[in-house]
């Protein structure tokens, strides 16, 4: 007792196949804190989690928990001594209604069988308190990524923990939506609760985050108390040079006037598409803003051939189009590097090379025979260009960090060489110093007159990024910015009212 | 929940159909209660052996020792009635009951794929059954006459070997609905990293699953030896499929997580149903019948899959 750390790993190692990715790391987390693990992509930080829950095996150090040497030998173990995990891949199971998800493995019994009036009306209370009215029986897969998440968090909140783990809980979240977890974070710190965060947007980690702890390849760099860090202090902490032109702010639009290449006009599709019009310039980055169900997704998967629409008409090169499948819009010079990177673009047992290389295979082909060396110096361009940690082109895409997965998709689209590519939350899950090289690459690739429509939930990506910018209401066009008038204020009254605030700016 | 009740829709109303069209076609040589308990009695074994196959297959298995194991419980079931009946009817269950363990471990902690292990169990157990028998078929006992009720008897006058499916039914659906283990082989099914993330146990539950197939495989083979008053080492061959296909055409997704027993009786019941028309049809060629048999199925697991699409 007395102790006032919940949390004490000392010295923890870990290799996989001879190669080491942490070590001897210390980490500890006092009793009621919010504590942030920072690093960049592939530093560690999921990994050292997964061994704290028993999914991996440390090949050294110890583990106190609550003053207790722990050696949980899986999730099961590490929940009863009370931890629970949001980990970084999804980890609920889509064929399952929304409340057994939350409930499944400690459910609700009466007379020794499973209750579920109790349990769908327990989660349907639970979900509730975190802002979220939805049919609780309805399969989990048949809602999008955002509300899956908020069930990962509903799930782990449930538990009687003492410490709650969140490995990037907010990336697929929105602004009101971090707003709602955020007090729930302080109301489990208020109860005395210890939560480890994790997340690459710097913000939310000044704001939640009374201490944090960084590693760097697998090495511990320090302990720190946020309120005695700079945000340029932090980052260059975490890539261990000068942070200097990684954290500012700056704006690179320009004046495209090329010609027009893609014009949308009154897109109705389901509920989601209310009339939707949208014109992009050759070589012009347009981005796209909106809150969740705002309708961005939908548009793009509209537009690349996904989903049908119910009326509206699409031109590229003014000529009318109309996709039926994606690989009509794929041979039409379009690619879509979709949000939900996780289900739809990983095939896990692949290599890098292969990862990359599967949507373009003609380019790594000779007679239909899939050139090797080919395959690979395309992969080596990427590997380098947005720095994919990896062992090397011939790694199986499972075995790279989080992240890094993401880049690897994210290196599939744009080594296609396309017309026109749809970035649906790019950088998503992307640290610091990756996210800028992301950026950099995407400008250069509209400066080589491909056309960019550039999806996030990141104001400041837009700004650093965007030529011009689509705000999206309800599936309406709420306005439009351009150059100078791309401000965070004007962004963000737009979607709140559909105005902007002064002056400024006027939607078309 | 009404529209869980829906969803199995589609299997009832081709099983409806399957009764109403020969109904009109063969009148009471059809439709009777002699022909419904004909049709529930061809049933019971392979309905039980599916009921375990279910289980397995929602957590994304399969076992194929199944026709096996009721081979070696027929065969040992018929050898014990010797000693007692007792005997006969309970070491052929903890037979199967040991298969399934056999196979829970190979697949649960070995890790191997249930194809290949299930496979390898499957011709060792068919190969044990050749060796205690000699390949030849082993009467029941003459002193063992209350033996035959389990297979043969009635009681308030349904056949003995429906009332133990219909328990077992009850029971498994039960389990499979309310119990954190019946939940548990969805979430395997359905996401087996993710269930052990939840803190799920997979590999015992997924053993588990094995070892119950087993038991009602095991319990199969008794019922047979009981009704044919032999146990034969060559029964039970090709059971394992008539089970997967009437898992499969009830509705349960062979990749696992959806599903479950209930819609697995519709399965039971449609397959069972095709066989006692074609039977009721006469001087049909076996080979034809089975020609027939396939077509049919497959039109129904067309038909099923259309609806389903539909619900999602
Ligand atoms: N199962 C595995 N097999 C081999 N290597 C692995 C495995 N899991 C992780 N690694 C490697 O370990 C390193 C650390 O990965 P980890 O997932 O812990 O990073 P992270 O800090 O969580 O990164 P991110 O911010 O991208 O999520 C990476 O270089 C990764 O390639
Ligand atoms: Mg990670």
């Amino acid at each position: 007792m007395g102790n006032e750390y919940i949390l004490e790993m000392k010295g923890i190692s870990k290799s996989f196949s001879s190669v080491k990715v942490l070590h001897e790391v210390d980490f500890r987390i006092k009793k009621g804190e919010v504590h942030a693990l920072m690093g960049e992509n592939g530093a560690g930080k999921s990994t050292l989690i997964k061994i704290l829950t028993g999914i991996y095996s440390r090949d050294g150090g110890t583990i106190l928990f609550d003053g207790k040497e722990i050696h949980p030998a899986d999730a099961l173990e590490a929940q009863k001594a009370g931890i629970s995990t949001i980990y970084q891949e999804i980890s609920l199971i889509g064929q399952l209604s929304v409340a057994e998800n939350i409930y499944i493995g400690r459910e609700i019994k009466k007379h020794g069988a499973i209750d579920w009036k109790a349990i769908n009306e327990k989660s349907r209370e639970l979900l509730a308190g975190l802002g979220l009215d939805i049919d609780v029986t309805k399969v989990l897969s048949s809602y999008g990524t955002a509300i899956q998440q908020m069930v990962a968090i509903a799930r782990s909140i449930l538990i009687d923990a003492k410490l709650v783990i969140m490995d990037e809980a907010t990336s697929s979240l929105d602004d009101d939506e971090v707003k709602i977890l955020f007090n729930i974070i302080r109301k489990l710190k208020a109860q005395g609760i210890s939560v480890l965060f994790i997340s690459h947007r710097l913000p939310e980690i000044f704001e939640i985050a009374d201490s944090l702890t960084v590693l760097k390849d697998g090495s511990l760099v320090g302990e720190y108390r946020t309120a005695d860090l700079t945000r340029k202090e932090l980052v260059s902490k975490m890539i261990g040079h000068d942070a200097e032109n990684i954290v500012e702010v700056k704006r690179t639009y320009r004046k495209v006037s090329g010609e027009e290449y893609l014009k949308v006009s009154d897109i109705q599709s389901g509920i989601k598409l209310k009339g939707l019009n949208l014109t992009i310039h050759r070589g012009e980055i347009v981005g796209l803003a909106g809150l969740l169900g705002a309708g961005r997704t939908e548009l793009a998967r509209v537009i690349f051939g996904i989903d049908r629409k119910d009326k509206g008409e699409i031109w590229i090169d003014g000529k009318p189009v109309e996709f039926k499948l994606p690989a009509h819009a794929i041979g039409h010079g379009l690619a879509f590097c979709s949000e939900d990177r996780k289900v739809e673009g990983i095939i896990p047992n692949l290599t890098i090379a292969e990862n990359i290389s599967i949507a373009n295979m003609k380019e790594v082909s000779r007679f239909g025979v899939i050139h090797h060396a080919k395959q690979r110096a395309v992969a080596k361009e990427y590997i380098e260009k947005i720095r994919i940690k990896t062992t090397g082109t011939d790694q199986k895409i499972k075995n790279l960090s989080g992240g890094n997965q993401q880049k690897v998709i994210l290196a599939r689209w744009l080594s296609m060489k396309p017309d026109f590519i749809i970035l649906d939350e790019p950088t998503r899950g992307i640290d610091v110093g990756a996210k800028k090289e992301i950026e950099d690459l995407i400008r250069e690739i509209s400066a080589e007159g491909i056309s960019v429509l550039l999806i996030s939930s990141e104001f400041e990506e837009l700004i650093r990024n965007c030529d011009r910018v689509e705000v999206l209401r309800d599936g309406k066009n709420a306005g439009c910015l351009r150059g100078e008038e791309i401000t965070e204020n004007n962004i963000m009254s737009l979607i709140a009212t559909g105005k902007v605030e002064t002056g400024g700016g006027q939607s078309e | 929940m009404l529209k869980n009740k829906l969803k199995i829709g589609g299997s009832w109303i081709a099983i409806l159909v399957l009764i109403v069209v020969p109904s009109i076609i063969y009148g009471d040589k059809f439709f009777s209660t002699t022909n419904a308990f004909n049709v529930l009695r061809q049933m019971s074994m392979i309905g039980l052996i599916s009921i375990g196959m279910t289980c397995v297959i929602l957590t994304a298995g399969i076992d194929l020792s199944v026709g096996a194991t009721v081979a070696l419980a027929a065969v040992l079931s018929a050898m014990l009635t010797e000693k007692s009946v007792f005997l006969a009817i309970f070491v052929p269950v903890l037979a199967g009951i040991f298969i399934g363990a056999v196979n829970g471990f190979i697949i649960a902690r070995l890790k191997i794929v249930p194809f290949i292990a299930t496979l390898a169990v499957q011709m060792a157990v068919r190969g044990i059954a050749y060796i205690i028998t000699d390949i030849k078929s082993i009467s029941v006992s003459e002193h063992a006459a209350s033996f035959a009720i389990l297979g043969r008897g009635y009681l308030y006058g349904i056949p003995i070997p429906v009332l133990i499916l219909a328990l077992v039914l009850v029971i498994m659906g039960f389990v499979c609905q309310r119990t954190s283990f019946g939940r548990s082989l969805y979430a395997i099914g359905g996401n087996e990293d993710a269930a052990k993330m939840m803190g799920i146990k997979v590999a015992r539950n997924k053993a588990i699953a094995y070892v119950l197939t087993g038991a009602f495989s095991g319990l199969a083979g008794v019922i047979l030896c009981s009704r044919l008053g032999a146990g034969q080492p060559l029964s039970g061959t090709g059971w394992e499929m008539d089970a997967v296909a009437a898992v499969a055409i009830g509705g349960t997704l062979l990749s696992g997580g959806v599903g479950g027993v209930w819609k697995t009786l519709s399965g039971v019941l449609i397959t069972a149903l095709i066989g006692n028309i074609i039977n009721l049809q006469g001087n049909v060629n076996t080979y034809v019948q089975q020609i027939v048999m396939g077509a049919i199925v497959l039109v129904v697991i067309i038909i099923q899959r259309r609806t389903q699409m539909k619900e999602s």
